[in-house]
């Protein structure tokens, strides 16, 4: 009995062992390193950072510099972040404070040790940050920085976000950190919907658009100077395009007709849902509105493209060509039409970085007399096997890939009203980023 | 002994749950969800209304009476939901097509009565209303099924009742916006309405009316008319809605 029990063990260990290497032999960079499960994660340690002088204003950006980093390491998903109940009484706040055996044995038993001092000197704060690898006596920096700035709490969030993104990089397979990422939605606060944007982990919320109508869709362009969206115009649905540089929407064509959910390509082309020729259909044009030209031509509708972020060859989109809305691939010339879903009601596809992978909401039971559930989910391209990312949580749309393709941003009812979430792209560690009023379409920049 | 065997298993559960996980990666074939069964056959629901009298002076009451079967949900337009069968004394002050929807498993049906409201007042009150106070008491919108955008038969009446109130006043000019319910994409639901829009607009186009009168847009679910959810209001927001444009 007891041998066969451990046959069983055996043989599902090496399965496992087989499924790991066939993984990390395909080398897709978010699996292999952040939300891989089975994966082990770096244990790392984040002392509180210390005052390097006795300023009045020390404590309060110390606070501000301790809670910021902490949370970027601990959204990161790459880390077994040691709790600080572990941590001993002397933390240190230099490198010749650091008791190398106390960190590296149990309770804290940490490989790595982030720890480092704060300090304001008329007007401006001084920040020393270092990352030790605190097994390694003989050569323990792996990292040492040193930031300055006006002595605002802006500043101190600023500088904590390069820190932990400097840490992830370095440990999380070189793919740089997201600390430092916006995120752009629709808020209806003011009464009207208006496009917002905010930092990643949901700080620092400010509208960009006070236009006074419906403001839908942005869309952030991949160098960051633009962010492309829908509005309605006297004349009906137009795009509108923000300008980074000028601070101001900026002119664009108008097409007529219903022209909606842009996209960029990751050579700056944008891809919309446009019906100035009748139905709506996808549209292709350079960044500009220039050299627009149709891609598809059916009664659709077709709505929300997204293009491979990777090769900027493939567009998908959402078709209502068979009834109930499906999502579909073709190249970007809008040959090779390929239906990915089969059945209930797909929509707001979003492809990822790695260009392997699209996310997009689906209540796979729709219809008369079914319940409905829409949830989102996660489907490899080239097999169309997929996998349920969010559960029995109300209404989920509009999920959108973070930079560096180990987070997902969407819009959930499951609070009551629709906010802004975030989530590791497994599913896990869930976040609200959003809860005045109503927030919806969040767009997460490309860097 | 017993420890051992417990990390291993707790090792292989934690192995098979990130293959589980990772499924989408590796390409491992699962076998897809089999297709929903379909749904016992339900009787289709029948639906009959009736308006007594059905010519009346403004201010008459009339007699409104319905019978359905085999409808688990029923409703009046401007009246709203209703039980099975049943009457209610209504009494317009014009003419009026009360318009009956009774949905169950198996289907809906829909039922119509008209009553005409005559008066010398009336006449009256015609002349002298203005061309927008007309065009509201006769215009009437068009309403969809749920996800399309084709004019259902039950609306061609209306709807041909529309094009000979614009015919009839041909400087008017209009916009139809197209509007969803609440359920499903944002950005789908608009696309959705601009289909709705624009099978509206043709099929005034085709019943003789000029293009160049009739301008389109969609709301999609942006501007709804009923902000309950259930049937009865998802069919109140699911329309063709006409606009008088001076």
């Amino acid at each position: 009995m007891s041998n066969s029990v451990r046959a069983i063990y055996r043989a599902s260990l090496i399965f496992g062992l087989l499924f790991l290497l066939a993984v990390s032999s395909s080398a897709q960079d978010w699996i292999r390193t952040g939300t891989g499960l089975g994966v082990e994660r770096v244990r790392l340690a984040a002392a509180d950072f210390k005052g390097s002088n006795s300023d009045a204003k020390n404590p309060e950006l110390l606070k501000t510099f301790n809670d910021v980093l902490w949370n970027d390491l601990d959204n990161a998903g790459i880390f077994d972040l040691v709790s600080k109940s572990f941590y001993p009484l002397q933390e240190p706040g230099q490198p010749s404070e650091v008791n190398f055996s106390v960190w590296s044995t149990p309770p804290p038993n940490t490989s790595m040790l982030a720890f480092g001092n704060l300090g304001v000197a008329s007007g401006k704060v001084t920040v020393q940050g270092w990352l030790y690898d605190v097994k390694n006596t003989a050569s323990p920096q792996v990292l040492g920085k040193q930031y300055a700035d006006n002595a605002t709490s802006e500043a101190v969030r600023v500088i904590a976000h390069r820190f932990a993104d400097e840490i992830i990089f370095r440990l999380g397979g070189g793919i740089a950190g997201i600390a430092e990422t916006k995120i752009y939605f629709v808020s209806e606060r003011t009464g009207h919907k208006e496009i917002w944007v905010m930092d990643y982990d949901g700080a620092n919320q400010q509208p960009l658009t006070k236009l006074g109508g419906i403001s839908l869709s942005p869309r952030i362009s991949p160098d960051g100077s633009r962010l492309a969206f829908s509005s309605v115009t006297k004349n009906g649905w137009e795009i509108m395009m923000y300008s980074f540089d000028l601070n101001r929407v900026v002119s664009f064509p108008r097409f007529g007709g219903m022209n909606l959910s842009p996209s960029w390509s990751p050579d700056g082309k944008l891809a919309i849902s446009s019906s100035r020729n009748g139905y709506p259909n996808i549209f292709v044009m350079d960044g500009s509105g220039g050299n627009s030209h149709r891609l598809t031509n059916d009664q659709g509708p077709d709505v929300s493209p997204t293009w491979n972020r990777k090769t900027g060859s493939q567009i998908a989109f959402v078709s209502g060509r068979t009834g109930l809305p499906q999502i579909y691939t073709m190249e970007s010339d809008g040959t090779n039409v390929q239906r990915m879903t089969d059945q209930g009601y797909a929509v707001s596809p979003n492809w990822a970085p790695n260009g392997q992978f699209l996310t997009f909401s689906w209540m796979r039971k729709y219809g008369p007399g079914e319940p409905g559930s829409n949830d989102l989910y996660l489907m490899d391209i080239a097999s169309k096997q997929w996998v349920q990312l969010t559960h029995d949580s109300g209404r989920n749309d509009f999920p959108c890939w973070s930079p560096d393709g180990r987070h997902i941003v969407f819009q959930s009812h499951r609070s009551g009203g629709d906010q802004i979430w975030s989530m590791l792209a497994d599913g896990s560690n869930v976040k609200q980023l959003t809860f005045k009023g109503s927030n919806t379409q969040p767009n997460w920049s490309w860097k | 002994m017993r420890i051992k065997k417990l990390s291993l298993q707790r090792s292989g559960l934690a192995i098979s749950l990130g293959a589980l996980m990772l499924l989408g990666a590796c390409g491992k074939k699962v076998a897809p969800p089999p297709p929903p069964a379909p749904p016992p056959e339900a009787p289709a629901p029948t639906a009959s209304l009736s308006a007594t009298p059905n010519a009346v002076d403004p201010g008459q009451p009339v007699i409104l009476a319905w019978q359905t079967t085999g409808a688990t949900d029923v409703s009046i337009d401007s009246i709203g939901p209703v039980d099975p069968s049943g009457q209610k004394q209504v009494t317009p002050t014009d003419s009026t097509t009360y318009h009956l929807i009774a949905k169950g498993a198996g289907g809906s049906q829909e039922a119509t009565a008209r009553v005409t409201v005559n008066s010398n007042q009336g006449m009256q009150s015609t002349s002298n209303a203005t061309e927008e106070q007309l065009f509201a008491q006769n215009v009437k919108d068009v309403y969809f099924d749920y996800d399309k955008y084709d004019i259902r038969a039950s609306d061609q009446g209306s709807l041909q009742a529309d094009a000979q109130f614009l015919q009839q006043h041909s400087n008017i000019r209009i916009t139809i916006e197209g509007h969803s319910d609440e359920r499903g994409s944002t950005e789908y639901n608009l696309a959705l309405g601009t289909n709705r829009a624009d099978a509206v607009k043709n099929a005034l186009v085709q019943a003789g009316i000029s293009g160049s009168r009739i301008k389109t847009i969609s709301y999609g679910k942006e501007k709804p008319f009923c902000s309950v959810s259930n049937e009865t209001c998802w069919q109140q927001n699911r329309r063709g809605h006409f606009v008088y444009e001076k």
